[in-house]
């Protein structure tokens, strides 16, 4: 048998290659190929011969530019891979593009890179997207950084710039946590400082090319000596046997071991640990696809984690986390989502936009917002119809991450932190986890047979709330459920009887409504509220006091235009306020706020009150129902 | 040879978690057998993910102009493997003699009929979702771009330019009806690794790629298109360092992809694998 070369058998590192545009990453690619002797034979003189047919002096970045194309708009598009060796080990290049429209292609490129170099031209200094870029690697866990100075020859060499630029920005990245390995003056074109030391020219530079600088970066590792975190991908039935088959994302596992699910705290031990064709090992660590047979044949399914008992995750329904948006139409309050975290995938809703980040002054936009928009970074709050298993992301970050998907698409990602870890304790005759005695929401809704909700009607006078309030209520009500109507009318005769509708008042009467209906649905009732409810923000405030009880919130939008509510004037108030008997009437002389992602509109002058009804229920029934596995023993 | 290859594990584990999420996301699932090295390799990758089986059917795209030895090879196979084999051709094409070059079309245009068109007729005859396809990043510049689940539209074709983000191992996987996908279980291995894997694994491969008299096939393809290169490496080992070596690239022996500039591209932004 030959002899093998001596980087077989060594990892390959891979690095993402970021900047602003223009300043040489295409170039700096082609560059090191060709000085590291990476470039396929007959390359170079390829794209010599293109540039010559087209009439321009040798470009290095058509090395990198595959496609038609990108030569034809001269703008990197996408993230292209490319292999080079140095004589130590091999090297995957992630040429993310700089452009500002191509953000999920750097996120892709730049999500499982070891390392990064972040490149700045000495004649430009730090942009925008220098922090930009930067801001995102720290965000998606890329802690070695390497940041070349290039275009040196465009500055003379000078040491003193140079030295300026490192000052700047190594202020910007200490204050996002990154400590950068080494910045290093280089000129891409003529390959000083890549793989030859400066020659003469940047002579008061001594430290290493960034080749040398590369092979002592080391490959980071899976985390196997972090807390475990099993990830069920899937459950198999071959040749008989029960397989669940996953990943180990975090720690060690070992035969024998007590493996607690979550969330469903189900319990057993490995019985054995499944490999096809592979040498046989009672142990298994992070990065490992494999399957396990458990001693006893507990519920488990996709989505479920597995830690060891002594180290479990978190389990909620309400997070904090600090998101980046790529989606053409914003993160936004109301809508539905879908959060996929490991193999959990779980229906979520934006709770509240807590702090807009400006990536490159890392100062807080001011005002309140309902939506984070696109390219933005965010601390934000979130729920989920159902427990997500989590970790913070400095505990653990490969369960510390999620992306949310908006409409099939996959247009955010972000990082948890702030969670707290509580400890489980254990009923071992149920397997059911609780502090004992306490009758929580949990306990009522298996007694009543469905959850509390709160069914947030909101509309002009005479756009039918009560109307529908009542028929909802005698509808649920006959399906034996626990249900009660807040009516606006009849909670001001006598909780807010001091109220009247100047603004302020409008907006403690929503208050008090919404926490008296938080009160009786954490008692287990479906509570249907009946009022104008004419702010957004105060519905917001409603809905995020709800939330924040694990209780669903359900705004139902009872839309008919001004007029036909005009028309119909049940209890003659336009009328009156037309007459100016009555001041600040919402729809004549105060606003109103039409939702702007109701969870359901009702166009009460198109259908008649039993479709609303219908309508509602669909929509409402299958919220309010158990959710089962929760209840599986 | 454990610890020399402890590189490869990380591919196989990933590659491994791919067919997973890709068996339990769509039950309308295949994988395009080619019965060169990357499909064999991704075969036994297979049978890694499942414990021994190969729960999906595999498809291949039967040009009638393959070498006879590596039909031999691929019975054999499905036999000893319980392969659920499907054969897919273009018989309208080849009954017509419209092939190359007898037919008076290119070779692009001939791969296209005969490979991409087969192909798309039996995704739509037998309504798959999805189907796993072997290609790797670093084959060449438009495969570099691709990502682990790459979506195609109704007319199979791949809008490179605006991929959808891959990040933490979170993938696509909802799409409009109409949309199909390719999986990539190994795009981010090299040719070297594919190598060392079958190496490692002692996975069987068609013998056309060892060296006979002098010569020995690199990538394989139809035989008026592929051409054998000068090897003497009759062995798996003799292989890798041989490709240690070479400054040759892998597809430089297909000479569909050399016909101008952008062919491979424009094939494969039209639905070529």
């Amino acid at each position: 048998m030959p002899d093998f070369a001596p980087n077989s058998g060594v990892h390959a590192l891979r690095i993402v290659i970021v900047g602003h545009v223009d300043h040489g990453k295409s170039t700096l690619v082609g560059r090191l190929l060709h000085d590291t002797g990476s470039l396929p034979e007959g390359k170079f003189e390829q794209i010599q011969n293109v540039c010559r047919r087209r009439g321009m002096p040798f470009e290095w970045a058509f090395l990198m530019d595959a496609l038609q194309a990108e030569r034809d708009q001269n703008v990197t598009i996408d993230v292209s891979q490319i292999w080079f060796r140095s004589e130590t080990r091999s090297y995957v290049i992630i040429d993310a593009p700089g452009h500002k429209e191509f953000l999920k292609n750097m996120v892709t490129g730049a999500a499982n890179a070891g390392a990064a170099l972040l490149l700045i031209a000495a004649n430009e200094g730090v942009q925008e997207q220098s922090k930009r870029h930067a801001y995102l690697l720290s965000m998606l866990g890329v802690d070695q950084v390497l940041v070349l100075i290039n275009k040196m020859d465009l500055v003379d060499y000078s040491q003193s710039i140079f030295l300026q630029i490192e000052k700047e920005y190594r202020e910007f990245l200490e204050r996002l946590g990154i400590h950068p390995v080494r910045f290093i003056p280089i000129s891409a074109r003529d390959g000083l400082n890549l793989v030859e030391p400066s020659n003469g020219a940047a002579s008061w530079y001594s430290g290493p090319t960034l080749l040398r600088a590369l092979d002592r970066l080391p490959v980071p590792n899976a985390e196997s000596d972090g807390p475990l975190r099993f990830a069920v991908q899937d459950v198999y039935r071959f040749d008989e046997r029960r397989i669940i088959a996953g990943r180990i994302e975090s720690g060690t596992l070992r035969v024998g071991d007590h493996i607690l699910f979550s969330p469903n705290n189900k319990i057993s031990s490995v019985a054995s640990i499944e490999r096809w064709n592979a040498p046989l090992k009672n142990m298994a660590s992070a990065g490992e696809s494999i399957g396990l047979i458990l001693t006893e044949p507990v519920f488990v399914e996709r989505g479920h984690i597995g830690s060891h008992d002594t180290e479990t995750p978190i389990e909620t329904k309400r997070f904090r986390a600090r998101v980046f948006w790529m989606g053409d139409s914003p993160f936004s309050i109301g809508k539905r989502y879908n959060v996929k975290l490991l193999t959990q995938e779980i229906e979520c809703q934006l709770v509240s936009v807590d702090r807009v980040i400006d990536a490159t002054s890392l100062e807080t936009v001011a005002g309140l917002r309902l939506s984070v928009m696109k390219n933005e970074v965010a601390e934000v709050t979130i729920q989920a119809r159902s427990p997500l298993v989590m970790d913070n992301h400095d505990k653990v970050d490969t369960s510390g991450r999620f992306v949310v998907v908006d409409d099939r698409d996959v247009a955010g990602g972000g990082i948890i932190f702030g969670g707290v870890y509580v400890e489980r304790e254990r009923i071992h005759s149920t397997n059911l986890f609780w502090s004992e005695g306490r009758i929580d929401q949990r306990i009522r809704t298996e007694r009543n047979g469905h959850r509390g909700a709160v069914v947030w009607l909101t509309g002009l006078s005479g756009s039918g709330k009560s109307t529908l309030a009542r028929a909802l209520e005698t509808n649920l009500f006959n399906r034996h459920m626990q249900v009660y109507v807040l009516d606006g009318d009849n909670v001001r005769h006598g909780l807010n009887s001091n109220l009247g509708f100047t603004p302020d008042d409008r907006t403690e009467n929503i208050r008090r409504v919404a926490e008296v209906a938080k009160l009786i649905a954490d008692a287990g009732l479906v509570v249907i509220t009946s009022l104008i409810s004419p702010y957004r923000l105060d519905r917001t405030r409603a809905r995020n006091v709800i939330l924040s009880d694990d209780i669903e919130f359900i705004e139902v939008h009872v839309a008919a235009p001004l007029q036909v509510c005009e028309r119909r004037d049940p209890k003659n108030l336009y009328k009156r306020a037309r007459a100016g008997e009555i001041k600040d009437f919402t729809g004549i002389d105060a606003p109103y706020e039409e939702p702007e992602n109701p969870e359901i509109t009702i166009h009460t002058d198109r259908e008649s009150v039993k479709e609303s009804v219908g309508r509602l229920l669909d929509f409402l029934i299958p919220r309010l129902q158990l959710d089962l596995a929760e209840y599986e023993i | 040879m454990e610890s020399r290859y402890a590189h490869l594990d990380a591919l196989e584990n990933q590659s491994i978690y791919i067919l997973r999420e890709a068996y339990r996301k769509f039950k309308r699932l295949a994988m395009l057998w080619s019965i060169g090295k990357d499909s064999c390799v991704m075969l036994w990758l297979l049978r890694k993910a499942f414990f021994g089986h190969v729960p999906i059917p595999c498809v291949h795209v039967d040009t009638s102009y393959k070498i006879p030895e590596m039909i031999s090879f691929r019975d054999r196979l499905t036999k000893e493997w319980g392969i659920q084999l499907i054969v897919g051709q273009n018989r309208a094409v080849l009954e017509r003699g419209e092939t190359f070059p007898n037919g008076r079309i290119t070779r692009v245009e001939c791969c296209s009929l005969l490979k991409k068109d087969a192909l798309q007729s039996i995704i739509e005859e037998r309504n798959y979702q999805a189907v796993i396809v072997g290609i790797r990043r670093d084959e060449e510049g438009t495969r570099a771009k691709e990502r682990y689940f790459s979506p195609r539209d109704k007319n199979f074709e791949w809008n490179f330019k605006d991929q959808p983000p891959e990040l933490w191992d979170q993938f696509k996987t909802d799409f409009d009806p109409g949309t199909h996908l390719r999986i990539h279980p190994l795009l981010n291995w090299t040719e070297i690794n594919v190598w060392e894997y079958i190496h490692r694994e002692s996975i069987p491969i068609v013998s056309l790629y060892f060296s006979r008299a002098g010569m020995r096939y690199r990538s394989l393809g139809c035989a008026p298109c592929t051409k054998p290169i000068h090897s003497d490496a009759r062995s798996v080992p003799e292989i890798i360092d041989e490709l240690r070596h070479t400054k040759v690239a892998e597809r430089s022996t297909r000479a569909q992809d050399q016909e101008a500039e952008d062919a491979f591209e424009r094939l494969r932004s039209s639905g070529y694998m």
